[in-house]
């Protein structure tokens, strides 16, 4: 019955959380969790040069990170137009499930039926396995690139459908009772209710599909072979592998990896930068 | 019939006949309500859980239809009249929106109306300084404590004006300290604006604190088993909890709950 707990002043709290202490530690972390991983991955690189120098291991078994380098400079031109390549397959392919999966989840969350009648095909296209299916399509579109970026989509865009769908349903009911009691058209529930709630499962599925568009583009690139004009650099890596070059198959490799890096940092920035102020996932926990 | 301490005058505002509901799998929530409250009281439907009482609540405020019987609010079907201003629906939990600041949590009901921000800052603004949390606007719900959120909760149910204030079991969650001040917060509002309120609890002290009228339900079906007037005048503060006079309704009213609880024992 007494309970001596008082009402917290969280004026006080947010006063002192902007206190110097706070924010020097939270600096020093900021700059700790940029430095680290640099210096561990300048570590590694040494470790690898060094170990390749000492035991004299031939190129084309595995080469130096110098070599490595210097490859990627000699061979820019024709890595630069298939990493071109590449993005543009895995952007574009991000872009049409983000499109179709939120469109269909829509439709999902608004029918039931559809929702019944729809899934199975959906989670068919999911579960059968991206090579299998690719040589199908590479025969009957005709055009590379496009039979390309269906594959690339094919991948992505499950996720972002299951997650908009859920996403959609899961604003909380009281809410939902709030904003019948005010009569809110079917628009400004979308608008102000379901899109906000659906937010953060939106923004968990767009960090999975961006890493899952690349792996997409690179295994309908690996398909389709080197058969085509335009080639991204899953072809340079096969057609280097073919040649048995080595540090060029490395180069492709290391673009092929930067490229998920730089896709997965844009999307945890994207991320933070949406559900920050106020989503349990992106806020940071004082302690 | 004594006369109720209560303000305004004592024209019908809501009236209940007959209501069953019944929900979809053969659970009887409420049955055969029947009960009339005029303008300006301040009701509590105080009962067990399963009792339906909040079922009753959501009825009357038209998210719950009835399955047999009627409900009217103001002349209007529970639901249909005016716009959704009339009524101001408070819920157990604060129900705000995370992804918005206290301003954008209270300016909701007028933005649903298709009001401008600029056109309901003042709106908003006097609510929040209403209930205390003027220099928390740009706050977001997570930042607050359980006791401030059910004030912006508060605000914003005042917002839109309303005669009619529901209020389904708000500080269950809060503690002892808060709820009696955030009790009296209400009561101040209800004087102030000339509400009716109803206000559903579990707590006879709660309810005789609050309230010129408690009716007491009991569940299994859920039902009105008693409805007793409070006479004690308001103002009601920290001295009225001390009087004889509080202490003998809160006996009243304690017996009569325990008597539903009997038939519940009995039943099962």
């Amino acid at each position: 019955m007494s309970t001596s707990t008082i009402d917290p002043t969280p004026a006080a709290e947010i006063a002192t959380s902007r206190n110097n202490p706070v924010i020097r530690r939270e600096r020093r972390e900021k700059r700790l969790r940029i430095v680290l991983p640099i210096a561990a991955i300048a570590i590694a690189l040494a470790l690898w040069e060094f170990l390749v120098w000492y035991n004299e291991v031939p190129h084309y078994l595995i080469p130096a990170p110098s070599l490595i380098a210097k490859t990627l400079v000699t061979d820019w031109a024709s890595l630069m137009q298939s990493a071109v390549f590449t993005v543009k397959l895995t952007l574009m392919s991000l872009g049409l499930a983000i499109v179709g999966g939120v469109l269909l989840g829509m439709l999902f969350a608004l029918s039931r039926p559809i929702e019944m009648s729809l899934f199975p095909f959906a989670v068919i296209m999911q579960v059968t396995p991206i090579v299998a299916i690719a040589p199908l399509i590479l025969i009957y579109v005709s055009n590379t690139f496009v039979a390309l970026l269906i594959c690339a989509w094919i991948v992505a865009f499950f996720p972002i459908l299951s997650n908009t769908a859920i996403g959609l349903r899961s604003a909380d009911h009281n809410l939902r009772d709030l904003f019948s009691l005010y009569r809110a058209t079917p628009l400004q529930r979308l608008r102000y209710l379901l899109v906000p709630s659906a937010l953060p499962y939106f923004m968990a599925a767009l960090k999975i599909a961006g890493g899952l568009a690349l792996i997409g583009a690179v295994v309908a690139e690996f398909v389709a072979g080197t058969a085509g004009q335009n080639t991204g650099l899953a072809s340079r890596i096969l057609e280097s592998s073919f040649r048995n070059e080595i540090p060029r198959m490395f180069a492709a490799l290391f673009l092929v990896s930067l490229l998920g890096v730089v896709i997965f940092l844009f999307t945890s920035w994207l991320s933070r930068a949406v559900l920050g102020h106020w989503h349990e996932s992106e806020i940071k926990r004082e302690g | 019939m004594t006369k109720l301490p209560f303000h305004g005058d004592q024209a019908e505002l809501i009236s209940m006949r007959d209501v069953d509901k019944v929900f979809g799998n053969g659970t009887v929530a409420v049955r055969d309500m029947s009960l009339s409250i005029n303008q300006g009281e301040f009701v509590s439907f105080l009962g067990p859980s399963g009792c339906g009482k909040s079922t009753a609540l959501k009825m009357i405020s038209g998210l719950l239809s009835v399955s047999k019987g009627s409900i009217t609010v103001n002349g209007h079907p529970a639901g249909a009249g005016g716009d959704g201003d009339d009524i101001g629906y408070v819920f157990q939990e604060a129900t705000l929106m995370p992804w918005a600041n206290v301003f954008e949590n209270v300016y909701l009901p007028l933005k649903l109306r298709g009001l401008k921000k600029a056109q309901a800052r003042e709106r908003v603004e006097n609510v929040l300084s209403m209930v205390g949390l003027m220099n928390f606007a740009k706050s977001y719900p997570r930042e607050l404590s359980g006791g401030m959120r059910m004030r912006v909760s508060i605000a914003r149910a005042m917002v839109t004006k309303p005669k009619l204030l529901l209020m389904d079991e708000p500080f269950a969650a809060l503690d002892e300290m808060t709820r009696t001040k955030l009790n009296d917060e209400v009561l101040s509002l209800w004087k102030t604006h000339g509400l009716s309120v109803i206000f559903v609890t579990h707590s006879v002290f709660e309810s005789v604190y609050l309230s010129s009228r408690v009716v007491v339900m009991a569940a299994r079906p859920g039902r009105v088993v008693h409805d007793i007037p409070l006479t004690s005048g308001y103002p009601r503060n920290a001295a009225y909890r001390m009087s004889p006079e509080y202490a003998e309704s809160c006996k009243t009213v304690s017996s009569a709950l325990e008597g539903t609880l009997d038939n519940v024992d009995l039943n099962h």
